[in-house]
């Protein structure tokens, strides 16, 4: 049985290097020993993105990408189709849990010091893939074709119209029409579909980057730089095991308690109160009734804060956009920002810490501030916030190069 | 590491106080969505009071007859109007534009009114219609000012006039409540139950698989409950000699 086996296997290895790859890749692919509950976001985002692929694919078969129709087709799906009802909320639900956890993931590669030498270009194509999440989600928002739909792409496309000289062509281009109509519906309904499938080549590039430099750990050190030798080869690094079996049962735990929690807001409380899915966006788009307060979906709200935080300027709401806009992109720079000896927070000093806290604290504020409606101490408090979020990155090079940092200490600590 | 976590907690507290910001005062509908009775009745008082100019477009008479128990010849005899069919879907002959004549704007569909409002703001708003000689019906409503409708439950619950306060010098006194001065065809408590029973109908027909979503997804975690244990020890086995 275990001969027949191999001879198949053999006559695939030599036209297909796949005994090859699972050793380069799982059973010797040497991860350290330490990784810790931070590590767990990596795989449930593959997960999350598979989620969204295999329930986007049933919903399409079903909902239908024309002004007069998708609403109703939408109902159709939660009401006639067979287990449509568990396939949208799946979906819709899904969408929310991959942006928590990709959050969750960057916000381990701050902690870990993940985007240092030799990974800035791990860390970049993870920004790419980020933004392409973002557009993802954005174009994927307008389907449903609620009255938080139409008016929210409405608000976020009329930005391409603040920027000077060639914004109202801009968003003419984009939408395709000069208001938010049918047109725009269907191409957003085709980027939706395609820019998965881009994210899926993102993710295979994202892994090819991390396999060659190696998985960071909680205490920032580099395994392969430390001694040879472990238990199942002697180049192998001392303090790396094997990630199939060990990671993959662990990720195994970690992907059932995610499901659990994915299960319970699927289950009992789909709309997760407003947050998930908005409440107006039970109305259908109704081209000619603004609602009284338009606000995003909680994840992009921290931006959404950022951008009306800034002060119109000369007329033109152009200098929040830029604000918005740089919020993300200056992620790109991060790798060259951070002057610190030392790459884990475990071996910072305290300013790092301090810095990295109110970062977070603020990012989660600025979320908070997005869905309110506009009110000048709200605006004051988004400024206060904002200028957090930004000295955050800009003030890096200086206070990681003043902190006092603790020692390193050779091998990974358990 | 942890002292970050607890100091990040620490300092979120306060927002979730700020999230919990109230809006206006709704009064709660209580309503029992597994007390069948209550929803064969808001069935009925919809078919027959709220229907001639609000549909339910995305439900189907079968699924709602099925769902609340109502058998085939209770279903043709008593809510099936005109030609329709139980497999059709629960729409009437308005048309938007006639709406915009009669009462200035077209009427909604109500399938998903209380997901869009909530179904303690329907059963507040059905209760809080107040006497207005100003308005092209007549009535007003203490929580949509200057609604199109006319109070059509009018006869039953009888008239109310508004409550009205002035809130320091200067300022126009508003509505800030409501107060019943004639009374209809039903006790107040009457009233109320048949407003709760139409909201439970209305959230039933928002979502008709709530119920059975709440009983599957009970076994969906008792699954991953069990699935856990398995994954937990096949961890501990594996890990046992990683130091």
């Amino acid at each position: 049985m275990s001969a027949e086996k191999s001879e198949n296997l053999s006559w695939i290895d030599k036209r297909f290097p796949l005994t090859e790859t699972w050793k380069a890749h799982l059973s010797e692919y040497y991860a350290p020993k330490n990784l810790n509950f931070w590590s767990f976001f990596g795989s449930l985002a593959i997960l999350t993105l598979v989620i969204q692929i295999v329930s986007g694919i049933w919903l399409a078969m079903s909902y239908k990408p024309s002004a007069a129709d998708a609403f109703a087709s939408v109902e159709y799906i939660m009401r006639d189709v067979e287990w449509g009802w568990l396939i949208r909320y799946i979906h819709s639900t899904g969408a929310s849990a991959f942006f928590i956890v990709i959050y969750l993931h960057m916000f381990r590669a701050l902690l870990w010091g993940s985007y240092r030498k030799p990974r800035e270009l791990l860390w970049i194509i993870g920004v790419v893939i980020y933004l392409a999440m973002m557009a993802t989600a954005f174009f994927g928002y307008l389907l449903p074709w609620g009255q938080m739909s139409y008016w929210g792409a409405q608000v976020i496309v009329n930005l391409f119209a603040a920027v000077p000289v060639i914004g109202d062509d801009l968003s003419v281009w984009v939408r395709g029409d000069y208001v938010i109509s049918d047109a725009t519906l269907n191409r957003f309904f085709a980027f939706h579909f395609l820019l998965p499938f881009v994210l899926a080549a993102l993710v295979f590039l994202h892994i090819v980057a991390l396999h060659h430099v190696g998985s960071n750990n909680p205490d920032g050190i580099e395994i392969k730089e430390g001694p040879k030798g472990n238990r199942w080869s002697d180049k192998a690094p001392a303090d790396g095991i094997p990630f199939h079996p060990y990671y993959t049962v662990k990720d195994t735990v970690g992907v059932v308690v995610f499901l659990a929690l994915l299960s319970a807001v699927i289950f009992f409380a789909p709309t997760f109160g407003g947050l998930f899915l908005e409440a107006p966006n039970f109305q259908p788009a109704n081209p000619f009734q603004t609602p009284e307060h338009i606000a995003p979906v909680w994840y992009f709200t921290p931006y959404y804060a950022m951008l009306r935080a800034v002060p119109p300027m000369y007329g033109s709401q152009f200098p929040g956009v830029v604000v918005m806009f740089g919020a993300i992109l200056i992620l790109f720079a991060l790798p060259w920002l951070d002057r610190s000896k030392v790459k884990s927070m475990r071996y910072k000093g305290p300013i790092s810490k301090t810095m990295t806290g109110l970062f977070a604290v603020s990012f989660v504020i600025l979320a908070w501030l997005g869905m309110q409606p506009a009110d000048p101490f709200l605006t004051l408090l988004a400024q206060i916030f904002t200028s957090i979020y930004f000295a955050y990155f800009l003030l890096m090079p200086i206070y990681t190069s003043i902190d006092k940092t603790k020692p390193v200490p050779e091998r990974v600590t358990s | 590491m942890r002292k970050l976590i607890i100091a990040i907690l620490v300092l979120l507290l306060p927002t979730v106080g700020f999230a919990s910001g109230g809006h206006e005062e709704l009064d709660k509908a209580a309503i029992d969505l597994t007390d069948q009775a209550s929803l064969q009745r808001g069935a009925k008082y919809f078919v027959n009071y709220c229907m001639g100019c609000h549909s339910l477009k995305h439900m189907r008479y079968s699924r709602m007859a099925e769902d609340l128990g109502i058998d085939d010849k209770s279903l043709r005899d008593n809510l099936l109007f005109g030609n329709a069919q139980p497999t059709s879907m629960m729409t009437n002959s308005m048309r938007p534009a006639d709406g915009e004549t009669w009462f200035g704007t077209a009427v909604p569909d109500l399938t998903l009114v209380t997901r869009w409002r909530s179904p303690d703001w329907v059963y507040t708003y059905l209760r809080s219609f107040y006497a207005d000689p100003a308005r092209p019906y007549g009535v007003n409503n203490l929580i949509f000012p200057l609604v199109g409708m006319p109070h059509v439950l009018g006869d039953l619950q009888g008239l109310q006039e508004p409550v009205m306060e002035t809130h320091g010098e200067g300022h126009e006194a508003t509505v800030t409540g409501v107060v019943l001065t004639q009374p209809g065809s039903l006790t107040p408590e009457e009233y109320d139950n048949m407003v709760r029973d139409i909201t439970a109908f209305l959230t039933y027909a928002g979502e008709p698989i709530k119920l059975e979503r709440r009983r599957l997804g009970v076994y969906v975690l008792l699954f991953l409950g069990l699935f856990f244990i398995v994954a937990y020890a096949l961890k501990k086995e594996y890990w046992k000699d990683i130091h």
